[in-house]
């Protein structure tokens, strides 16, 4: 067991980096280790999506409202792994011992979350890709890109500010001692509501859109809805370069805010002993 | 500092030797662990927002100097702290007085520099993630760790070499009993190459040939790093003294006795101790009539087992033995057997406190966490 001398190890910003990859690699490798999620997370929501499909298509609502609904149940993906894999990751992770392992570990905290993050991204894109490719196909829907690189851009701030709300989340429920589940659950349908998942957000009203504006699907889905089809934009709520703006504000407020809470939830640990409980 | 950097967390002949100001602790240059008067209250609240919360004093005014290349032991039973003080140097919990530091740095300020100079590892430990195989578990911990891919791999295949898990490196480790998961865990806490390692309980549940290997996995890594400390708790005295240069006897929160095993013991030595089985003693008797009242018995520990009766006497010379003997045939039982034993830390444990290590005392104070 000789080590021949001391072992070389990373500080800084390597150390971020590296640690962030290690922490996302259990959720990549996750996707072709468990396919179950296969049936649970792309057939459920494909049916759940259906349901609203044959809604518009009874009411004659125009074409356009099957892709929204479509794009849509794809994002609800995202918003089901921030709430369940992302808000309730830590508070898990305390009851099987690996919260302070990693708080004892060098490897910045943030970079665990962020780490999370990116695996439950990639893990999710693929799940959210299975969803818009059956959907598209079986119900014919026709996209219309306005612009592909602003499409990309308004998707990668819409993931910045939702993973980064995700990681404040995820201080506040370990926060609150509460069950996580009992609060995903609680969390769960308002939110489906109020980002507009099945239908265009502006037909809540100016001051309900608006309140949801702080859910950055909100305003992600309906910029992604004006660049994708040709109805999107005469039903916007604002502009889509209004609503980047807006996104990119929240990405920055919900990352600062997910650094400033980590760091409040493990002082407040340390002091309380909340970091080594147990649920029993 | 980039990766490529050796990192040396503690250098001996860095440290200043601070003069002592109020509470400031002063850090001696050959220690690796120190703490004084090292106090921990927990507030548990009440099943209602209304009821007041109860202080627990987990850990009163504790002082220790472990220094490098040592394996010092805390021996205490269930609920004494020593889990609460394990989590307090590795900087999980604050202590709410008295200062401590690790490898010369203060473990409410100095967090970042502790964590990268120690590792912890606790017995029944579920920690990683089922559906990742023992190297890739191990790999992530490791990266946490700052070490690069071919570094950690490298230590990975080492280590489990050394522990005799290198056939199951390929099982998810949802697929691990869990004598081979507490193997892994061990692989965990080492593959960093850490200064201090907090050994927390680390054969709890294991079955004896598993805990044996545990066991040897430690001595051999002390011996092969002289320059390295490990705090272990333990309630079980046999592997106290098998493994620690040294020993604190907790209880209750607080330090009662800090020793090599061998001069703890030596406290006893003076007195005998004898193990005598009997048959059964008949009716109890009164107060004055019990065993315990013989004169030259100074402790005595009576376990009932299958049909006999096992008497475990501390006197205060060997001539009361006749006096015990003489007590038994007065009870109508008869001699069975007699052995002299030399003491043991238990021993030293009921000396001080008056009760077995196996009581559980969680309710008065120490461990809400062992």
């Amino acid at each position: 067991m000789n080590d021949e001398g001391r072992v070389r190890k990373a500080t800084g910003f390597r150390l971020f980096w590296i640690t962030l990859w290690a922490r996302a690699y259990p959720r990549i490798v996750g996707t072709t280790r468990e396919k179950s999620w296969i049936f649970f997370d792309t057939l459920l929501p494909v049916m759940g999506t259906t349901a609203y499909i044959f809604l518009y298509r009874a009411l004659n609502a125009p074409p356009d409202y099957v892709g929204f609904v479509v794009v849509g149940g794809a994002m609800t993906a995202f918003w089901i792994n921030v709430l369940w894999s992302m808000a309730s990751q830590l508070y898990w992770d305390k009851d099987a011992g690996n919260l302070e392992l990693y708080v004892l570990s060098p490897g910045p905290l943030m970079a665990i979350l962020a780490g999370m993050s990116v695996g439950g991204l990639v893990m999710t894109g693929a799940r959210a890709a299975a969803i818009l490719t059956v959907c598209s196909l079986l119900f014919n829907v026709t996209y219309q890109i306005n612009s592909l690189p602003m499409l990309v851009l308004v998707f990668v701030i819409t993931m910045a500010a939702l993973y980064g709300m995700g990681m404040v989340l995820a201080s506040i429920f370990l926060a609150t001692g509460r069950e996580a589940w009992h609060l995903s659950n609680l969390l769960q349908e308002p939110i489906y509501l109020a980002s507009g998942f099945y239908f265009p957000i502006k037909a809540m009203g100016f001051w309900v859109a608006t309140a949801a504006s702080i859910l950055p699907l909100t305003l992600g889905l309906d910029a992604i809805r004006q660049l994708l089809f040709a109805a999107g934009p005469s039903l916007g709520f604002l502009s889509v370069k209004a609503e980047l703006a807006i996104l990119s504000v929240l990405a920055v407020v919900f990352i600062a805010g997910a650094y400033v809470s980590l760091y409040k939830m493990e002082e407040i640990g340390r002091r309380q002993g909340r970091l080594i409980e147990r649920r029993r | 500092m980039l990766e490529g950097q050796i990192e040396q967390p503690f250098d001996v002949g860095s440290i200043e030797m601070a003069q002592q100001k109020g509470s400031e602790l002063v850090m001696q240059p050959s220690l690796s662990i120190q703490t004084q008067n090292v106090g921990r209250i927990y507030k548990l609240h009440g099943p209602k927002k209304k009821d007041d919360a109860k202080e627990v004093i987990a850990l009163k005014n504790v002082n220790l100097e472990v220094h490098h290349g040592e394996l010092f032991g805390l021996l205490g039973p269930n609920g004494a702290g020593k889990t609460t003080l394990i989590k307090v140097l590795a900087t999980l919990l604050l202590p709410t007085s008295g200062t401590a530091s690790v490898t010369g740095y203060d473990v409410v300020k100095d967090v970042k520099q502790i964590r990268r100079a120690i590792s912890m590892v606790s017995g029944g430990e579920t920690s990683g993630y089922g559906l990742l195989t023992v190297e890739e578990n191990l790999w992530m911990f490791a990266r946490f760790y700052g070490l690069d891919t071919d570094t950690a791999r490298r230590r990975i295949e080492m280590m489990l070499d050394v522990v005799g898990l290198t056939d199951r490196q390929r099982s998810k480790i949802s697929d691990l009993s869990t004598g081979l998961r507490q193997k892994m865990n061990f692989v965990r806490g080492f593959i960093s190459d850490p200064n201090v390692v907090f050994l927390d309980e680390p054969t709890l549940g294991l079955d004896v040939g598993a805990a044996r290997e545990v066991r040897g996995f430690v001595k051999d890594w002390m011996r092969e790093h002289p320059d390295r400390t490990i705090l272990l708790t333990t309630h079980y005295m046999a592997e106290a003294d098998e493994l620690c240069d040294r020993v604190a006897i907790i209880d209750q929160g607080q330090v009662l006795a800090c020793d090599t095993p061998e001069n703890l013991k030596k406290r006893l030595r003076h007195e005998p101790i004898f193990t005598l089985k009997v048959g059964p003693l008949g009716p109890k008797p009164s107060h004055d009539g019990r065993i315990e009242a013989v004169p030259g018995v100074r402790q005595v520990r009576v376990d009932d087992v299958d049909g006999h009766v096992t008497l475990n006497l501390t006197l205060a010379a060997e001539d009361a033995l006749s006096n015990v003997l003489a007590h038994i045939s007065g009870r109508g039982s008869k001699l069975i057997s007699l052995e002299k034993n030399e003491p043991t830390l238990e021993d030293v444990f009921v000396d001080m406190v008056g009760r077995s290590l196996t009581v559980d005392t969680s309710q008065h104070g120490g461990g809400q966490d062992e």
